[in-house]
């Protein structure tokens, strides 16, 4: 435009010059509120260099005039959450599994904790609600590979199974078939031999010449009648639970490439006396296991 | 007064564009947008309804004041104090009633009918609510009370207003203040008691040792006090509050209300003694009635929104008549029903019972009764039975299903109780619960005072032979004070389903 600034006529207030359809729009100052909370955000961070750590250095950071820290912070908030947990916190810690869960308060505080360990740590492999999956035991029922009692579950999950800790619990289903240890007839044989165990209809005959195949592999683990050992970690055959499926291609497929699975050692992760609480926790939702 | 919004089409715009302080033409005259207040100097009056606002006055300040400090022993469980609401163990007291968290719809209900009074009353005798009990109706007369004290009625105020500053008025202003904020205080403090163990309280108040809560709290509703009553007055009524709109649809013809009776005062006019009354009203247009007036309207423009139905106009009017030699009465209670018919010459009939009053009369009864019902049948035990859903059931190894609850047991009575829990509906089943006592088929849980456990229920039986996946089954529990009973269902699945799964 030609030196002076055009005005607008009817609110004498200056154009910018850009004018879209006729529409010419007008240089209104911004509204002082938004100026004022403009002004104030850059005092506010000038003050925020000065007293919180601000600036990266060669040699570290600025730290700035309140010494604030993060990591202090963290310090301090895990400090006062053992505070806050007072004194059923610190019974949980003295306390034995049995006068955790004979106690309705401590019960109830062992459960909660228990309950948010679960989910964060345990919940992938064997579900949300303890039921697992295949390959992963149910929590839920009265089935336990390695004992359900309060100390068996404590154990199992401190020290892990196959874990690579020193104590871990361990088993080893051979694989009969994939390692040739047995004839594929046999494995056949074994398959029908399981399904009888579990009082389910099988070929008789099957069972029949099975019969001396189990004797000499299988009952080492899992018992002359087939009932399992805890101490092996060896499932009892003859109950309506399986791990790897109760149909006969998937009882074939065990016996054949012998499936076993693997769980952390948590000792290494959590005190004491969360694993407790997760003890507490696994056996008052199952049902309190023997 | 500066700056307020960029109006088009504003005159000073056009005459005073950028007024060399900023580039923004300087927008909107004072008072644009707002009326800018009125100060109002209500005179004190005396008379039987001034007696019957002070008597209010003292009774509904006492009892806010002083209802905390009232002790009630409910033994070692719980805090010894009448009226307590207690956040922290999530219980409310009051006087014999003890609420938990579950019982809110005793509130909801209280709600209900108060509201319905207030329907009730404002149908019948208009805003009486607001003339007499409102909190900022009692707390505005007592701020009034102190404001006299320091700076003398109505006449004396205006003087004191419109003279320059002087030590004098220096003196008076602060003192009043000052005595607003103890009052203001005193009303915030009172607050947070009804939230504490009073007396524990005050003692930890004074030594610092409150929680901030408390302070703040404190603080708060000694601003909203000393702002709302001080100096915001009866522009809340008139502006903030939405009760004189809703109001408005409760009154009808028939509603007495502060009324000008025009029939008797018109045409109205100053009045010579000695000279004679015939030919003209009652009215001696003194102003009075305006004066007297905490809402700063003259009643003689008949019914409106401001006026909140002191009745303090009617005291001051009664007195001038009296003086006048007048019969009293030409303000009044009165119905605009009653006025239409004098004016036509008929005999006004006051008509309480009509289908409005009727229904809200009924209404508030029937509410009334549902809660007292509810109240004095309220059970001191109380069970919550939640199904576990995931999972919904588990097979075990002998083939049996087995399902989880979580029992909520509730003991809402000072004494201790043994809850026996029993489970029917379910072909052989049998109960389980960790850490609680089995007696038989039943479990026996025992509750301290005012205690409250969730417990984790296993119901076993054996897989069910017939289609059935849902049985509906029944918790029971039993003891010396009653007994609960809640409805759940027992959950089973398709034979062999769910093994395959896993």
């Amino acid at each position: 435009m030609s030196g002076s600034r055009e005005r607008d006529e009817h609110s004498g207030v200056e154009t910018t010059g850009h004018e879209w359809d006729g529409i010419k729009e007008l240089d209104n100052p911004l509204p002082r509120w938004w100026l004022w909370i403009f002004y104030a955000t850059i005092a506010f961070s000038v003050g925020y260099w000065v007293l919180m750590p601000a600036w990266p250095g060669i040699h570290g950071y600025t730290h700035g005039m309140l010494g604030n820290s993060a990591r202090a912070t963290v310090a301090q908030d895990l400090k006062d959450l053992a505070t806050q947990r007072g004194a059923a916190g610190a019974a949980l810690k003295t306390a034995s599994l049995q006068q955790i869960e004979a106690d309705p308060k401590l019960q109830s505080y062992a459960l909660s904790v228990g309950q948010s360990v679960f989910a964060d740590n345990c919940a992938p492999c064997h579900g949300q609600s303890g039921t697992g999956a295949k390959g992963y035991p149910n929590l839920r029922d009265d089935v336990w590979l390695w004992g359900g009692k309060l100390e068996d579950i404590q154990h199992t999950i401190t020290v892990g199974v196959r874990s690579g800790d020193p104590d871990q619990r361990f088993s080893q289903m051979p694989a009969f078939g994939r390692d040739g240890m047995l004839q594929p007839a046999q494995v056949n044989d074994l398959t029908e031999y399981v399904t009888a165990l579990s009082h389910r209809t099988a070929d008789a005959a099957a069972v029949a010449r099975a019969a001396p195949v189990f004797a000499q592999q299988c009952a080492a683990c899992h018992g002359a009648d087939g009932k399992g050992n805890q101490a092996f970690g060896a499932p009892n055959l003859t109950d309506a639970d399986w791990l790897y499926g109760a149909d006969r291609v998937s009882i074939h497929d065990q016996i054949w490439n012998g499936h076993g699975g693997v769980m952390p050692a948590w000792g290494h992760r959590f005190d004491p006396a969360t694993i407790k609480a997760l003890a507490v926790y696994i056996h008052v939702k199952s049902g309190g296991g023997q | 007064m500066t700056t307020v919004i960029n109006t088009i089409g504003n005159e000073a715009h056009k005459r005073a564009p950028a007024k060399g302080s900023g580039p923004s033409p300087a927008g909107g005259q004072p008072g644009g947008l707002y009326k800018k207040r009125e100060p109002i100097y209500p005179k004190l009056v005396h008379g039987k309804w001034r007696t019957i606002k002070w008597l209010v006055l003292i009774a509904t300040l006492g009892v806010y004041y002083l209802l905390p400090w009232f002790r009630w022993d409910r033994g070692p469980s719980a805090p010894s104090q009448a009226v307590l609401v207690d956040f922290t163990h999530a219980r409310f007291y009051f006087f014999f009633i003890q609420l938990w968290p579950q019982e809110v719809y005793y509130f909801t209900g209280l709600l209900v009918v108060a509201a319905l009074a207030m329907f009730l009353v404002t149908a019948l005798f208009g805003r009486l609510w607001c003339g007499y009990a409102c909190p900022q109706t009692v707390w505005t007369d007592l701020f009034i009370v102190a404001e006299r004290l320091f700076e003398g009625d109505r006449n004396a105020r205006m003087k004191l207003d419109a003279a320059p500053w002087s030590f004098d008025k220096a003196w008076r202003k602060t003192g009043k203040h000052a005595v607003w904020l103890a009052i203001s205080l005193a009303t915030g403090g009172a607050w947070i008691f009804y939230f504490h163990d009073a007396p524990t309280l005050m003692k930890q108040l004074f030594v610092g040792q409150a929680p901030m809560t408390a302070y703040a709290s404190a603080a708060i509703l000694t601003f909203t006090t000393y702002s709302l009553a001080g100096t915001m007055r009866e522009q809340v009524c008139t502006y903030m509050c939405p009760w004189p709109r809703i109001q408005g649809a409760m009154l009808d013809d028939h509603s007495l209300q502060v009324t000008y009776r025009v029939d008797r005062g018109e045409p109205r006019g100053a009045h010579k003694k000695g000279t004679g009354w015939e030919g003209r009203g009652d009215c001696v247009d003194c102003t009075q009635c305006v004066v007297v007036c905490p809402m700063g309207i003259d009643i003689r423009d008949g019914s409106q929104m401001e006026c909140i139905n002191c009745g303090l106009c009617i005291d001051a009017c009664d007195d001038i008549m009296t003086k006048v030699g007048r019969p009293r009465g030409l303000i009044a209670f009165d119905t605009d029903a009653a006025v239409l018919a004098r004016e036509e010459g008929r005999k006004p009939d006051y008509k309480f019972i009509r289908p409005r009053t009727l229904y809200y009369g009924v209404t508030l009864a029937v509410v009334s009764g549902i809660m007292l019902y509810g109240l004095l049948t309220r059970s001191p035990l109380a069970l919550d039975v939640i199904r576990d859903r995931n999972p919904t059931f588990v097979r075990l190894s002998d083939g049996d299903i087995r399902n989880g609850y979580t029992l909520k047991l509730m003991n809402r009575s000072n004494a201790p109780a043994t809850y026996r829990i029993s489970f029917s509906g379910v072909d052989g089943a049998r109960l389980k619960a960790v850490g609680a006592p089995m007696e038989g088929d039943s479990i026996d849980v025992a509750l301290g005072p005012d205690g409250q456990r969730s417990l984790q229920v296993f119901v076993t039986a054996p897989a069910p032979q017939d289609e059935r996946h849902s049985t509906p089954a029944l918790f029971k529990i039993n003891s010396p004070a009653g007994e609960a009973v809640k409805k759940t269902v027992f959950l089973s699945g398709d034979e062999g389903h769910g093994d395959e799964e896993r």
